[in-house]
């Protein structure tokens, strides 16, 4: 299937713009809340809110006999925020730690919730079929109602985003100066919890409660390498989740058997690979280079102040040594023969018949220019 | 604001960690219009004593008057200069972002900073010697220019009581001097300044009242008056042999 195909499925075929748009609003969504969960370190409670969310979902169902996507979300929300509050509650009331706690909620909640799911599997019922599409995802399944529920809380979940940016930047940079300013710190940190919680249970439906963490912290922790800006980065996270959620559905779409919601994390994934690797500045590869380059500098004024040190023991300051000597001096030894012949490039060193070298005088003045650099620096 | 009188009234305050006593029913009356020093060894609570008058640490027991009145009504009085250790330097923003923070109290709920906090925040940025700065990455500052900009934010908050947590820590004497200059300059315009202070040899320099604390107020007043051998022995114990080589409290 060509690319002209593709886009016409995407704005023809009911189902892949359906799946689509879904994915593409959940990535949103969760991307640009995602950058606050980590720069106040708790990445670790999407995996939380979206696993504490289960046995919401199953409760709900339980209660109200539907699976109207209003029902299954506030079901979702409210198990979630519960079990966010145990852990804050945990936290501040004995000496068990954030990681910790979180864990135990995480566990003790989806486990309480595999146990619904299966209870209500077993009921004699044929609503029940499709409560496990919340395990691993099933965005093939999302239908309109379900994505109109999904953009109208995104975007509420934007908008106050957008009017509480200055309450919730300073929040997540310094909460401490937000008190002193005369803000109420614990409601506006209830407030990005609460909207954290209704981002992640938005897309438990399409990603699943098992990977619905990656797309909190993954298009975050992308988009942090690319800027050094706060909004720049809450744009890019939400624009690097949206890609990877309408990418994630048009190519599970095009192959049989593949589910959205891995296929969803897998995009993102490499984008996060890319961007660790990447990115100008905070990229790996280029710190890489960096050093190498570094590291051949600092090999090659090694070798040259090796020299201009082995010069000053004759005379003749022409006097020529062999390789063996320079390395036996030298640190870098693996890099003396490389570095010697760029020297000689450089007109800095002279090589003599049989395996010997000499500094030249311009290699003398460059020797003597670097340990007065070496010295003004110390 | 008349000079006799009281900037800052704490009244019997008590900060327990568990059922440990941290600070223990501490009394300390702060004149409208010093500079003030706050002295003691490792674990006196002076960190805790500052948190806990501006409510970042709950306390047991205590009352915190600011210029009369209590603390909750006159938030907009006290600016506030933290440790600068307490945030993480890796945030994604600039300098001239951090200090406009410092406005954010005024401009209230929702507002977004305009053409007159960046005003009032370069022209900080210009007192405490970094208006080149002013966009700069907050993660390629030194550790004295990280200080010089968290003075600068409370600058802008304009108050008239400052707390200020070691802002000396990890300065080179040049910027000590500048901050120094600054922390008088607010002195001289009617301003009251209490400082964290770790240093025991620049306290007469520096200050002209102090608080030597140890868990209690061991005393307080005019550095004439009470920094003396005796009350620093009182708070530092056996450690401070005389006044004029202190071992320094690290």
């Amino acid at each position: 299937m060509n690319i002209a195909e593709v886009l016409h499925n995407l704005l023809f075929d009911y189902t892949l713009r359906t799946v689509a748009l879904g994915a593409g609003i959940l990535g949103i969504v969760s991307g640009a809340l995602g950058c606050f969960a980590m720069l106040r370190r708790q990445s670790l409670l999407g995996d939380s809110v979206s696993h504490t969310a289960l046995p919401g979902i199953a409760v709900a169902f339980l209660l109200t006999g539907t699976k109207s996507p209003v029902m299954m979300i506030l079901g979702a929300a409210v198990a979630g925020w519960l079990g966010t509050y145990a852990v804050i509650q945990i936290v501040r009331r004995s000496r068990i730690k954030t990681d910790t706690a979180l864990g135990l909620i995480l566990s003790v909640f989806f486990g309480f919730g595999l146990v619904l799911l299966t209870y209500i599997q077993k009921l004699p019922n044929s609503r029940q079929a499709g409560l496990e599409k919340f395990l691993f995802g099933q965005a093939s399944a999302l239908l309109v109602e379900d994505v109109i529920t999904m953009g109208i809380l995104g975007g509420i979940v934007i908008l106050t985003l957008f009017f509480f940016w200055k309450e919730f930047k300073l929040l997540s940079f310094d909460p401490d100066f937000l008190e002193i300013l005369g803000f109420p710190v614990r409601w506006i940190e209830s407030l990005l919890t609460l909207i954290l919680v209704i981002a992640i249970v938005i897309g438990l439906q399409t990603v699943g409660v098992v990977l619905m963490s990656a797309m909190v912290v993954a298009p975050a922790a992308a988009a942090r390498q690319w800027t050094d800006r706060l909004s720049l980065m809450v744009v890019l996270a939400a624009l690097f989740g949206a890609i990877s959620g309408i990418a994630g559905a048009v190519i599970s779409s095009l192959t049989a058997h593949l589910p959205t919601g891995p296929t969803i994390v897998l995009c993102i994934s490499a984008i996060v690979i890319i961007s660790i690797t990447l990115a100008p500045n905070r990229g790996l590869f280029w710190k890489w280079l960096r050093q190498l380059n570094d590291r051949r500098r600092l090999a090659l004024e090694a070798v040259l102040l090796d020299l201009y040190e082995l010069s000053r023991q004759h005379a003749d300051p022409q006097h020529p040594h062999s390789v063996e000597t320079i390395r036996t001096m030298s640190f870098h030894t693996a890099r003396v023969d490389k570095s010697l012949e760029i020297l000689e490039e450089k007109n800095l060193a002279r090589r003599i018949p049989g395996e010997y070298w000499a500094i030249t005088d311009m290699g003398r003045a460059e020797a003597e220019k670097s340990i007065q650099n070496m010295e003004r620096r110390t | 604001m008349s000079n006799n009188e009281l900037a800052v009234e704490v009244t019997d305050l008590t900060v327990a960690y568990k059922d440990k006593p941290v600070l223990w029913d501490i009394d300390v009356a702060v004149p409208s219009g010093i500079l003030m020093a706050v002295v003691g060894p490792n674990g006196a609570g002076k960190t805790t004593m500052i948190k806990a008058i501006l409510g970042l640490v709950k306390s047991a027991a205590g009352q915190v008057l600011i210029y009369g009145q209590p603390y909750s009504k006159q938030r907009h009085l006290v600016g506030y200069v933290p440790q600068r250790g307490s945030v993480d330097w890796d945030f994604p923003t600039n300098v001239l972002d951090v200090v406009m923070m410092g406005r954010y109290g005024r401009l209230g709920w929702v507002k977004r900073p305009g053409k007159a906090e960046r005003e009032a925040a370069l022209d900080a940025l210009q007192k405490v010697g970094m208006a080149d700065f002013s966009e700069r990455q907050i993660s390629q500052l030194s550790g004295g220019q990280q200080q010089r900009v968290f003075l600068a934010r409370a600058l802008v908050q304009d108050a008239s009581v400052y707390f200020m947590d070691e802002p000396f820590q990890g300065v080179d004497a040049k910027t000590e001097r500048a901050i120094i200059g600054i922390l008088q300059e607010l002195r001289s315009s009617g301003k009251t300044v209490i400082v964290v202070h770790h240093d025991l040899q620049t306290v007469p320099e520096y200050f002209d009242w102090v608080t030597l604390l140890n868990v209690r107020r061991i005393a307080g007043g005019p550095v004439k008056e009470v920094f003396n051998d005796e009350n620093l022995r009182l708070a530092y114990g056996g450690r401070v042999a005389f006044k004029g080589q202190p071992e320094h409290a690290v």
